[in-house]
């Protein structure tokens, strides 16, 4: 009885103990507000005077005063400039202002693409204090209209829906090569006013389907595997963090938003083959200037958008596949026949992205039709699996070459970068194509050779076009150092608290200019925002905006958001510091060990042009034009992603409740069987019987004749 | 008035004029007696269906002399069962209706087959059209997809409403192929699909199709193929190997393919082709008729069943449909909310939060709404009933709070504490063996001391 009760005892007290260790993490949140703090210091208009925010407005000016006293001699186009909004308005007009005409019917049309993508981008971006004008979408308009006069456009085709495909290849300077397919479907039908019968013809059914069931205004999403290493490769044309990446306007009638994310989240992971489904409110945030709608469209609540990162997310053929299929020509024809993906993912870099957004259908813009891009790019190391040579063909980076385009598309085109080869001293490049396109892309002026698929000739006697690129030089020229340049690490030691650091590089020798840090982090790391400093060149730099979102233990992460101007050839630092979480043991990934992901950090700037910069302009052209540096490639739009952090967080060992149990289970066992034993056991003297000793003992004393022991 | 009615010169106005007189509530049939000079019925047919929920029946020879009510009803009696039999809900619709929950035992094979092809109820249906294009380098089609729709097959559906709701899509896919290969046929000088190989047609083509992303409804698909120049002209061939004049067939609860035969004759590549959307809905719209359940049996001889007017499906056919569907709804309702209780008595400390008790009791509720109504042959109200009972059901049953995997078994818990009961019971064994022992070296000891 007595053991059955310290039994009890014991496994009372064990229980007791349990119990404190599962509850020992729900613990106060001191971060735990549920309001959204807005610390504002723009002033909207230049009377602005507000007495509270005054000393901060004169000191962030008296630095900008300091920066431009150093550089006042070359920055003549942002001497007038007082504050960052003034400098904002100052390159908004730039992009409205008539482009100077350029040269070649293939360079307008692909210069007006690249144009455009960035003009509407730019120019929503940046308006993002202003509410939304009922004129801004005829401003727009007539913005499109004036660029669309000035470069001959093709008429528009009777079809009601197109389809271009594309892929420009890229010799990067460290040796690798980067190849970009775009797939562009444009379609002129309204999803939203139309009746319920939707009759698909070129436009994926599945996707179409989705935007009218959810009233998606705009939908992008990305997945990458590997990191894009700007500092070696330059830019991407379309850039996206490591894992997935989704964000989507809704229309302004979408009453549930909340709801209509979560549903479309799990129709995409269908699509995709992809856990977006594991997009909840813990890793969704609502940012309120960094992305703004691409497409046309005057809405730009932010209540609309919905924006999530899974950095944790692997991409694999399985999510290729099902992005294949959206083609129009699946992979049986044009370019997207390259696309095998045992060669696709041994490449150094993998991005495939899918952007759906609503575009002007024609020149005035009084209706909008609606735009899939599909792209893909891939970042192909040849140099170490070529055996050291230094040659690439289609064939090599993707064991096939092409025959045919898509019979669909109405352009069909390859590219190749030959920038850094004006004379052929550098590479040669066969078979030799008599085309060659000039497109400012990123702020850069680029030279391309182009292949157009759609003419027979270009597949000549072999019916088969394979470029082959030889290297003559070695070495190839220095690579023009990125303008903008981000990353981001975790220092401090111990498992308690921890500090982020991100740095901004701005390498542009003379100019300032703003960019927008967007910072999601999950809630298991707790920030401590007043320890968030920003230095620049060793001293303090006050961020003109700040919208930051406290979390809340698993409901919402972090969302930090800061408008900071990099001061020319800087390196911008921004650090804060963070507590870790315990977590519930079921919220624990299945390899805790591995540590937690927090998603890439997003910097969105108008970054100055490299064309400005560019010394031999002034040699090309007329005296007389080159006097102010052009508005129009002045400055143009960037977003680049920093490296996802891997943090740990304090983990338990798993298996120790079980051995807990097993080992005091012992112990109870062992304690209760001996006492068992001794309250069950007789107990009586016994005769011992005669020891081993002794008996041999006997047996010599008979043996001697001597009288025995007893 | 009816006799004017009756009088007209023939069947279907006959029929119209009948129905303009008097509308008869859903789910009822009037059956008119004409005597047999009547002019209305033509030769050698006795007994006419309208499409509405009429029929016309000509009295027998012996009816001339018959006086009394009762001899005319007792002679019609076979004539009326037959009636009922083709335009009511039958025994055979029950059984058919039923067939996944009853066994087939002694049902005929052709029925089993009738019933299988049909979709299972289902509160709605997406259709979705699919013109197949393998070879866009040398046709380049166009089909005029929507006024096909809207002048085919919007008509009926909407007459279907009431039954469920209907979605409809197209699509044209490119480059995509049938899974087999056509052999060819010197003597047809074509390339043709045996009837055994059509089974392997759809499978390559279905990973193209893409399922319906934005419901859970299930999908009707009817394909329409355009052999590529290289297989054409492509004909399909029933078992005897004679070429199937429709060139089309259908795959049970999956939908129809249609093979569209186009003579590239054209020199110049793409070649364009108009495809002539009459032929074509001509062979999808009876598929789609069959796949929603409205079956056409061959009518016994001496009846003439009129055409079903532009809507592609009569008054008392709808409501056949209805009986069927109600029936069928508030079959699936009740196993659904058996096999609810059935999962509940298995495990039992699942929580059952008030919202699924909730929906419990109302889909009980409307069920046996349903069944009176049904008793009371109201078609849509029983109709309405079930539906709201079956969603109500599913939506209990599926709910997440009740995933099996959410209760751990009993039997685990007691592997945690095996630990603590295995070295316990180990010095409880032993002094049972050895209490065993002692038992029964007793008897022994008590011999020995009696001796």
């Amino acid at each position: 009885m007595a053991a059955f009760r310290s039994n009890i005892f014991m496994l009372a007290f064990f229980l007791c103990g349990f119990s404190v260790f599962v509850t020992g993490d729900v613990q106060t949140n001191q971060m735990n507000v549920a309001e959204t703090v807005f610390i504002d210091n723009v002033p909207t208009t230049e009377t602005d005077a507000s007495p509270p925010s005054v000393t901060e407005q004169s000191q962030t000016a008296e630095e900008k005063r300091l920066w431009e006293g150093t550089e006042v001699g070359t920055n003549l186009a942002d001497g007038a400039s007082d504050n960052k909004v003034d400098h904002v308005h100052d390159t908004m007009q730039a992009t409205d202002a008539p482009p100077s005409p350029p040269a070649k019917d293939q360079t307008q049309r692909f210069a007006f693409d690249e144009r455009i993508w960035e003009a509407t981008n730019v120019e929503i971006n940046l308006v993002e204090d202003a509410p939304p004008i009922r004129d801004k979408e005829a401003d727009e308009a007539d913005h499109v209209l004036d660029t669309m006069q000035t470069q001959d456009f093709p008429p528009p085709s009777t079809a009601k829906d197109q389809f271009q495909e594309e892929l420009v290849i890229k010799p990067l300077h460290s040796g690798d090569i980067y190849a970009s397919f775009q797939f562009r479907t444009q379609w002129d039908t309204d999803f939203l006013l139309g009746s319920k019968v939707s009759h698909y013809r070129l436009f994926p059914k599945s996707l179409g389907q989705v935007i009218s069931k959810f009233s998606v205004r705009e939908l992008h999403i990305s997945f990458t595997q590997g990191y894009w290493r700007t500092m070696q490769w330059g830019q991407p044309f379309l850039p996206s963090p490591p894992g997935a990446e989704l964000w989507v306007w809704f229309q302004d009638t979408v009453t549930d938003v909340d709801l209509a994310w979560k549903e479309l989240t799990n129709v995409l992971s269908g699509i995709f083959c992809a856990s977006l489904n594991f997009i909840d409110s813990t890793n969704t945030v609502q940012p309120s200037a960094s992305f703004k709608p691409l497409g046309v469209g005057n809405v730009t609540d932010q209540r609309f958008l919905r924006y999530a990162v899974l950095p944790r997310e692997i991409v694999c053929t399985e999510n290729l596949t099902p992005w294949k299929k959206l083609l129009p020509c699946g992979s049986k024809a044009g370019l997207a026949v390259l696309m095998k993906s045992e060669k696709l993912f041994h490449s150094s870099f993998h991005s495939q992205a899918l952007h759906i957004r609503p575009v002007c259908k024609d020149w005035q813009c009084k209706s909008t039709s609606w735009e899939l891009r599909q792209t893909l790019n891939v970042v192909f190391d040849l140099h170490t699996s070529g055996q050291g040579k230094r040659e690439w063909s289609l064939f090599k980076m993707f064991s096939r070459t092409l025959t045919e385009a898509c019979p669909l598309a109405s352009s069909s085109k390859v590219y190749v970068d030959i920038t850094d080869n004006p004379q052929g001293e550098l590479f040669e490049l066969s078979p030799a194509t008599p085309l060659v396109s000039q497109a400012v892309v990123l702020g850069d002026g680029r030279t391309y050779s182009v292949y157009d698929l759609t003419d027979h000739a270009t597949f000549g006697q072999t019916h088969s076009l394979n470029v082959l690129l030889r290297w003559r030089a070695a070495e190839s020229g220095e690579m023009l150092r990125p303008l903008l340049h981000g990353e981001r690490y975790v220092a401090g030691y111990g498992l308690q608290t921890g500090e982020i650091h991100t740095l901004v590089y701005n390498n542009h020798p003379y100019r300032a200019f703003p960019v927008l840090l967007l910072d999601t982090v999950p809630w298991y790391l707790r920030l401590y925002i007043h320890t968030l400093t920003v230095t620049s060149k060793g001293r303090d730099n006050k961020p003109s905006y700040i919208h930051y979102q406290p979390s809340k233990d698993r409901l919402q992460p972090h969302l930090l958001e800061m408008l900071i101007q990099l001061p020319p050839n800087s390196v911008t630092e921004v650090t804060v510091q963070f507590e870790r979480a315990l977590l519930k043991w079921t919220e624990y990934t299945p390899d805790p060990n591995h540590g937690f992901y927090v998603g890439s950090s997003v910097i969105s700037a108008l970054v100055p042009s490299v064309v400005a910069m560019d010394t031999n302009n002034t040699q090309e052209r007329p005296l007389f034009s080159s006097f102010f540096p052009c508005k129009e490639e002045s400055t143009y739009f960037m977003r680049i992603y920093t490296e996802p952090l891997l943090v740990n967080l304090p983990t338990p060992d798993f298996s120790m409740p079980y051995n807990v149990i097993c080992l005091t289970c012992t112990v109870v066992a062992v304690g209760y069987g001996s006492l068992y034993n001794l309250l069950t056991r007789t107990f009586q003297v016994e005769e011992p019987s005669q020891g081993l000793a002794k008996r041999l003992a006997n047996i010599i004393r008979r043996l001697r004749g001597v009288p025995l022991l007893t | 008035m009816e006799e004017d009615a009756l009088n007209q010169s023939t069947a279907a106005e006959a029929d119209i004029s009948l129905h303009m007189l008097s509308e008869s509530p859903s789910g009822s049939v009037v059956i008119y007696v004409v005597p047999e000079s009547s002019t209305v019925l033509p030769e050698g047919v006795s007994v006419y269906v309208g499409q509405r929920r009429t029929a016309l029946l000509r009295a027998g020879g012996q009816m001339r002399v018959a006086v009394a009510l009762k001899e005319v009803l007792a002679s019609l009696e076979t004539w009326i069962k037959q009636v009922l039999q083709v335009m009511s809900f039958s025994h055979g619709d029950i059984t058919a209706a039923l067939s996944d929950r009853v066994r087939p035992g002694d049902r005929s094979r052709e029925g089993l087959a009738d019933s299988m092809r049909a979709f299972k109820s289902s509160p709605g249906y997406e259709i979705t059209f699919s013109l197949l294009n393998p070879d866009p380098t040398s046709h380049l089609l166009h089909w005029d997809v929507e006024a096909a729709i809207s002048s085919y097959i919007q008509p009926l559906l909407s007459k279907m409403a009431p039954v469920a709701n209907f979605s409809i899509d197209s699509q044209i896919l490119y480059y995509a192929v049938l899974g087999v290969n056509p052999r060819y046929d010197p003597t047809l000088n074509a390339y043709t699909l045996n009837a055994d190989s059509l089974s392997h047609v759809i499978n390559p083509v279905e990973a193209r199709l893409g399922s319906s992303a934005a419901s859970s409804n299930p999908v009707l698909n009817f394909l329409l193929y355009v052999p590529d120049s290289r297989h054409s002209p492509l004909h399909i061939t029933d078992h005897r190997r004679h070429t199937v004049p429709s060139n089309a067939f259908s795959s049970p609860r999956w939908g129809g393919i249609m093979v569209y035969n186009v003579n590239a004759s054209g020199t110049e590549l793409p070649v364009d082709v108009h495809i002539d959307m009459r032929r074509v809905m001509g062979v999808f719209l009876p598929q789609l008729r069959l796949m929603l359940g409205v079956q056409s049996a061959a009518p016994p001889p001496g009846f003439l069943i009129g055409p079903c007017g532009n809507a592609g499906l009569a008054d008392w056919e709808l409501d056949r449909l209805m009986w069927t569907r109600s029936v069928e709804n508030v079959a699936t309702a009740t196993t659904t909310i058996t096999s609810l209780a059935q999962l509940l008595d298995q495990i039992g400390n699942i929580v059952i939060n008030d919202n699924i008790a909730e929906q419990v009791s109302s889909a009980v509720a409307s069920l046996q709404l349903a069944v009176g109504q049904l008793e009371v042959g109201n078609l849509g109200l029983a109709m309405q009933y079930s539906k709201e009972a079956i969603l109500q059901s599913e939506r209990a049953f599926f709910d997440p709070s009740l995933l099996h995997l959410l209760y751990f078994p009993d039997d685990q818990k007691f592997a945690i504490y095996i630990p603590l009961f295995l070295p316990m019971c180990v010095p409880i064994l032993l002094s049972l063996l050895k209490m065993a022992s002692e038992v029964r070296q007793r008897p022994g000891q008590g011999q020995a001391k009696k001796d």
